[in-house]
């Protein structure tokens, strides 16, 4: 190191950001196409392909490709539905996933051990091998509607948001997180008399933030990014449809490749935007899962 | 901590049991299920009861045979050969139909070799499942490496003290938080065979000597092709993983490697690399349970084709307990591939267990 003279040391600086800028460009460089081929009519889309103008917002530049997406699908309706189901399904998950860690680090109970292992020992299981059982149970377990009792669960929100509201890592993330809170903490409200609710909501519900965060960020993610498979097996009809299942009106033999980047656009910028917000707590909720306990 | 607080069963049974009730009815159950469908000829409608089938979806899925064929020869014994020169063999079906042979009923030939002028053909009951069986562990097989050893290469190269580094990390990470469908869609179009980006890069950058490939037209490349995109999505969450674990190595044990005079690469297999014990587990685990999972890609860009060689477990499952309501042939193949999952799981644990 004491041998590195200052040319030398800039040299080496240069390359160091040469090698990172070159693969920056490799993850980058496909989004930004996608981006910029949603502004040009299809004609000089596929021209611009042999060139660097395919990265670059020149030439015939305009909306007409939303406007024509638009035209093609429902997308306000599909988007709708995606925020509902991922709203309410996160929610609902952080409550009931929080409600049971604190039971299983704080309170004392007969087969607490025993389940609590069992709920972990359900990380192993893919969703995709429950898949088709799975359907098949959802189409006919009942449901209390409006109208009364309503048989089978397809084409509907809840059969998109119940069966996804409690997952084991979910659990796991708030049980690790409890785990290191100071005891002393809780005893105290307990010698004071407070329930366990009136801790939980006052005393540990106020000291999760973090853990808040990560795992409303990852359950996000799961769900208006990555379902995919559930909703196309269980939901046909377009009211309930969510906006990834919707792609399916963009690729049929005939693809409009303009249109299609605009919908591609549409749908991936309002979490590009929170991600680039956002950041440390995207990335710091990825490394939680990744602390082994 | 908990033992020192009295006991309280009834109150902790009521905070954890509307998870523990919502993870036993959508996943424990389901999963106990699929074992029960697919001994049993459920379809998801069907105006007939449900029977008891044993093991037979087992059986029509998995049953293989092998038949060695001679050459079909003349009068005097010479080995007959097409206008190309290849050996002519009697036709499989001739077997496979042949009353006589009623164990290789129904199977079709998956694919055959030549030694000297016997022919070996391998015959499957169902050749499709053996196809997908195949692809998703040779998915598997090329994901693990490409992405966990990719990811730890961004890692290192992230984990430099520079000026700016933060937005590199940003950019590196960004494909992870698009949904993998919006990226199966993209790379439709850059591996266009006609209009791709791909080919018109590497046809600019050869000055046109490289000739246009369908890279997800031909059986060759379609899967390749997938692999190479879905380690690009995916690479940048290993990374992070990487990172805080390379961020747990104390920087003392670099000094001392520094002051004995270690090389980069004597640094790296003898203090980095050790560290890095549990997080490499936990990356490889994570990358094979998601590999193994592989069905949004293949909706997506190929439907399995061309040619099955891009069909996988899951693709298979749905397209038989969904597509053709066959919930009983769906079950078996989950049941199937959740035995692989478990198999393989447990052995990457043994042999990354700690070594005493």
């Amino acid at each position: 190191m004491a041998l590195v003279s200052p040319q030398n040391s800039g040299l080496r600086l240069a390359s160091r950001y040469a090698a990172l800028a070159l693969v920056a460009v490799v993850f980058a460089f496909p989004l930004v196409f996608m981006v910029v081929s949603s502004l040009k009519p299809d004609q000089q889309l596929l021209r611009d392909t042999s060139s660097l103008r395919a990265f670059l917002p020149v030439g015939d530049i305009s909306l007409d490709n939303y406007l024509a997406a638009f035209d093609r699908a429902p997308i306000g309706r599909f988007m709708l539905n995606s925020v509902i189901v991922t709203v309410v399904t996160v929610t609902l998950s952080v409550i009931i996933c929080s409600l049971a860690a604190f039971s299983f680090v704080y309170m004392n109970w007969t087969g607490r051990d025993a389940i609590l292992s069992v709920v972990l020992a359900t990380l192993i299981i893919p969703f995709e091998t429950i898949a088709v059982p799975l359907l098949l149970m959802v189409s006919r377990l009942p449901w209390l509607g409006m109208e009364g009792i309503e048989w089978g669960w397809l084409n509907t929100y809840h059969v998109q948001i119940v069966p996804w509201i409690v997952d084991a890592l979910t659990v796991f993330l708030f049980v690790q997180y409890f785990k290191d809170l100071p005891t002393e903490l809780i005893e105290a409200a307990r010698a004071e008399g407070a329930s366990w609710f009136q801790i939980y909501r006052r005393v540990v519900m106020p000291l999760s933030g973090p853990v808040l965060a990560t795992a409303i960020i990852l359950k996000s993610l799961k769900m208006y990014n990555e379902q995919y498979l559930w909703p196309l097996i269980v939901v046909q009809d377009e009211a309930h449809r969510p906006i990834m299942v919707g792609l399916g009106y963009f690729f049929q033999l005939n693809v409009a490749w303009g249109e299609l980047m605009a919908y591609l656009t549409l749908i991936s910028v309002p979490v590009l935007v929170f991600y680039l917000v956002l950041q440390r707590a995207f990335i710091a909720s990825i490394a939680s899962t990744g602390v082994k306990g | 901590m908990a033992s020192r607080l009295t006991r309280s069963t009834r109150a902790g049974w009521a905070f954890a049991l509307p998870g523990f009730a919502l993870i036993t009815t959508f996943i424990i159950l389901p999963f106990f299920f699929a074992f029960y469908l697919s001994l049993t000829n459920q379809r998801l409608i069907s105006p007939n009861p449900t029977e008891f089938v044993g093991l037979d979806n087992y059986r029509n899925l998995l049953s293989l045979s092998v038949l060695t064929l001679e050459p079909e020869r003349d009068e005097s014994g010479a080995v007959l050969r097409d206008a190309d020169g290849e050996i002519l063999y009697p036709r499989v079906r001739t077997i496979t139909r042949n009353p006589e042979f009623p164990q290789y009923r129904g199977m079709r030939e998956w694919f055959r070799w030549q030694s000297g002028d016997t022919a070996t053909v391998v015959v499957a009951s169902d050749v499709v499942f053996w196809k997908a069986l195949t692809n998703t562990l040779t998915f598997v097989l090329f994901i693990v490496p490409l992405q966990g050893g990719g990811a730890l290469l961004l890692a290192l190269l992230i984990n430099q003290k520079l000026r700016g580094i933060n937005v590199f990390r940003t950019i590196y990470f960004m494909p992870v938080v698009i949904s993998i469908v919006v990226i199966s869609l993209l790379w439709r179009f850059i591996y266009d065979g006609s209009d791709g980006l791909l080919n018109a890069i590497l046809s600019a950058l050869s000055f046109g000597l490289f000739e246009p490939v369908d890279w997800l037209g031909q059986p060759e490349t379609a899967l390749g092709s997938i692999i190479v995109m879905s380690a690009w999505q995916a690479v940048g969450f290993h990374m992070v993983i990487w990172l805080s674990g390379l961020q747990t190595i104390s920087p003392t044990l670099y000094e001392v490697a520094a002051i004995e005079g270690a090389s980069k690469w004597q640094t790296f297999r003898y203090v980095t690399w050790p560290g890095l014990r549990n997080t490499a587990i936990l990356v490889l685990i994570v990358i094979t349970m998601q590999a193994f999972a592989l069905f949004a890609q293949i909706d997506v860009m190929t439907n399995g084709g061309p040619l099955d060689s891009t069909q996988t477990l899951v693709f298979q499952a749905v397209e038989r307990g969904y597509g053709k309501q066959d919930i009983s042939g769906g079950s078996t193949i989950s049941v199937i591939l959740f035995f692989m999952v478990l198999a393989i799981s447990l052995t990457q644990r043994f042999l990354t267990r700690e070594r005493t």
